[in-house]
């Protein structure tokens, strides 16, 4: 992909540290195409950066990023153009995935995509004003919004496309030709998780077309990054995927850790390993339970949401807390493991074991629940990868994509588990990769159990880590360290980098542009649940409505990463 | 059994307290569970927890049929007007328990995006503090729910004079 494009474009610089080929602006667009045609099949992001204040001198304010990953899923390809005006073209027509991407930078950074079917506002409100993300906006600036928006026009353009309404010279939309009933489910409908609104056109039980409205648990996580250290932001990534807080502290500091170039002891990377299976079984726990109960099976609940609480209580006696951990540094982590840890959680593992044994017992061979899932809202391969899935949703489509295996970090190579895959990525298939990779990090768990080596948990660098409670309170160096490292942060040196892991719903990935201070530039979340929502209106169209609301369960939309 | 404990006799009480008596033992929630705090809503509800033992398990998905609002999770501007507009269409007598920092007070999304407490557009009853709050603590405020609506008469109309940011809007 890379030789590719620098065969097409030999005068594009590439900087070969953050993996980045900078393009010129008017070839950007073909660029993304010429990337596509040689194996870049999968975007993973699309973002703007603002150089507004920034500390090295750049071309133009406004830069667009695109990360794009090959298709053999290993390597991956950062292109950047600077903008000299905030307008570019649109890669909807090459990438299905650009759509929701597109409208996210329109709406954070006012950049307008040319030739974009619905560049609309998506996470703010439409009586917002102004680009939030822009750097000359000010942090604590919210606007009121009195009224929810008018789903009309989107829903029209919808039928216009499927051919149900027609449009005449001045752009109105004519009555539709079927008698259709509109709906909305949500924002406040106990399938939708309280956070997304879906509008339905109806044509007796079947749903016909579906716009989707999301942005209402947006609470300014990125604007929020660049307002805080970086250990300042581990609390803000607890609060995206809420359902394994953990595996976001470590996406977060592995990131930078990477741009800091620190490498962890053994010990912390283990313990790692063993609290982001943990934390990927509990989240597919409660996804689990919730799309069952969906389903009118209540008793489910029951079985898989007590493990979750057992779970709980060895995190709380581990990080404090019972949901949101905080439990990594840049650098470590905060605590060692405590004394006794291992027959707790040999006691929680046993304890998730019966519970899916159990609730497995109760779906496997149940009738009801093989004619609710089977064969419904299906995503082929193919599908699914143009839409930008990735993690459990991509591999109940049969596409062998799991970054532990392609692209190993940590010990991931060392040990021994199996990827689940699905075959025709229809909702049985989903629910049962998830019952499956339960299985499978338990067995990475047991692995780890009992060989956990000895050391320190922490990188051993005054820069980094806080200095322990005695040389604080007995030197002066250890005063003066704990205090510029509180006031001023861990310092990451100017650099522009994306890096990811495989989390609990696909790929997580940080986008990160430090300035060499102890605060970032820009933090960009490649959040694997904003794709898998985006891609929810194709999945449900032609389905029943209440196959749409099993849907909506089984691709594990959580809210705090999808709106961030 | 009473009947013949009590005879002819007629047990004689206020009718506040009967009403209460009633209200205190039944309240149905309407969880508006919107970020991780319904997550631990989800922890009260469950089996170790259990908040059935208190009479509030009726969980109602319309807010015509509740009492309680929980508002769980980060209020954000664009999710304001839905929260009035659930609260404006629950019934009186309706009681209101604010959970976690973020509905309190917008917690630490001190930003452009969150409102900065629920208070700003509906009465709040009681506050729960934490990020998010264990479930032991959202059963204390039911229970300070459940103590505080004994001392309600029926005469009293509730929190009529409240004008939050949305009202005149």
């Amino acid at each position: 992909m890379l030789k590719a494009l620098q065969r097409t474009y030999p005068k594009a610089e590439f900087i070969e540290k953050s993996n980045t080929l900078i393009m010129d602006e008017k070839d950007i667009f073909n660029a993304v195409q010429c990337a596509y045609e040689n194996g870049g099949k999968l975007l993973l992001d699309i973002t703007i950066v603002d150089y507004l204040d920034y500390i090295l001198p750049q071309s133009s304010r406004f830069a667009l990023v695109y990360i794009i990953r090959h298709i053999d899923f290993q390597s991956s390809l950062i292109l950047k153009s600077f903008l000299s005006e905030p307008t570019c073209l649109s890669v909807c027509s090459i990438y299905k995935a650009a759509d929701w991407l597109e409208r996210e930078c329109y709406d954070q950074y006012g950049v307008v995509f040319e030739n974009h079917p619905n560049l609309n506002r998506i996470l703010n409100h439409w009586q917002f004003e102004g680009y939030p993300l822009r750097k000359d906006y000010p942090i604590t600036k919210g606007q009121l919004c009195t009224d929810s928006v008018d789903l009309m026009p989107a829903m029209n353009a919808r039928l216009l496309e499927k051919g149900i309404v027609s449009q005449d010279d001045k752009g109105n939309y004519s009555e539709p030709n079927m008698d259709l009933m509109f709906i909305n489910v949500g924002p406040s409908h106990p399938a939708t998780h309280g956070t997304i609104r879906n509008f339905c056109a109806m044509d007796g039980e079947t749903l016909i077309a579906n716009v989707s409205e999301i942005g209402y648990l947006h609470r300014g996580f990125e604007k929020s990054c660049e307002n805080h250290t970086y250990n300042q932001i581990i609390p803000y990534t607890d609060r995206l995927d809420y359902c394994s807080a953990t595996t976001n502290n470590v996406a977060f500091a592995k990131t930078v850790e990477e741009m800091l170039g620190v490498e962890l002891p053994e010990r912390a990377i283990t313990v790692r390993v063993l609290v982001m299976e943990l934390s990927r079984i509990i989240n597919h726990l409660v996804c689990l339970a919730a799309q069952l109960v969906d389903m009118g099976a209540l008793t489910n609940y029951w079985y898989l949401y007590n493990p979750r609480e057992s779970a709980y209580t060895f995190f709380s006696k581990l990080t404090g807390a019972r949901l949101t951990n905080s439990y990594m540094r840049i650098g470590g982590m905060s605590y060692d493991l405590y004394e006794g840890y291992e027959e707790d959680l040999k006691q929680v593992m046993k304890e998730i074991e019966e519970g899916v044994g159990t609730a497995l017992s109760l779906v496997e061979h149940n009738r009801i629940f093989h004619d609710r899932t089977q064969n419904i809202c299906c995503v082929s391969a193919e599908e699914a990868i143009k839409k930008g899935l990735s993690g459990p949703n991509l591999r109940a489509s049969g596409v062998n994509y799991d970054m532990r295996v392609s692209n190993p970090y940590y010990y991931y190579d060392q040990l021994d588990f199996d990827v689940a895959l699905g075959s025709v990525g229809d909702i049985y298939d989903r629910v049962m990769v998830r019952f499956e990779e339960i299985t499978q990090s338990l067995r990475i768990m047991k692995q780890l159990l009992g060989n956990i080596p000895d050391g320190a948990i922490c990188v051993d660098n005054p820069s980094i880590i806080l200095p322990e409670k005695k040389d604080v309170y007995g030197s002066i160096e250890g005063t003066m360290n704990q205090f510029k490292l509180i006031y001023e942060g861990v310092k990451v040196p100017t650099a522009e980098y994306y890096s990811s892991i495989e989390a609990t719903n696909g790929e997580l990935g940080f986008y990160i542009v430090s300035n060499g201070s102890g605060y970032p530039h820009k933090v960009k979340v490649r959040a694997p649940s904003f794709l898998a929502m985006s891609a929810y209106t194709s999945m449900v169209e032609g389905s029943m409505l209440a196959d749409a609301v099993l849907n909506l369960g089984s691709i594990n939309i959580i809210a705090g990463e999808m709106d961030r | 059994m009473g009947v013949e404990l009590l005879g002819d006799a007629v047990v004689t009480t206020r009718l506040d307290e009967a009403v209460n008596w009633a209200r205190e033992s039944s309240l149905w929630p309407f969880v508006f569970g919107t970020a991780c705090c319904a997550i631990e809503f989800m922890s009260t509800a469950a089996s170790k927890h259990d908040i059935s033992r208190f009479g509030a398990e009726v969980v109602r998905f319309s807010p015509r049929q509740a009492d309680l609002l929980i508002v769980a999770g980060t209020i954000s501007y664009k999710q304001a007007p839905i929260l009035k507009q659930i609260y404006d269409q629950m019934p009186e007598p309706k009681w209101v328990i604010s959970m976690g920092a973020c509905a309190c007070s917008g917690g630490f999304y001190d930003n452009y995006t969150t409102l900065q407490g629920i208070d700003e557009i509906i009465p709040v009853d009681v506050y729960v503090a934490g990020c998010p709050p264990r479930p032991e603590s959202v059963l204390d405020a039911l229970m300070m729910i459940q103590r505080e609506l004994q001392t309600d008469t029926l005469k009293k109309a509730t929190k009529k004079d409240f004008k939050g940011r949305l009202d005149n809007a």
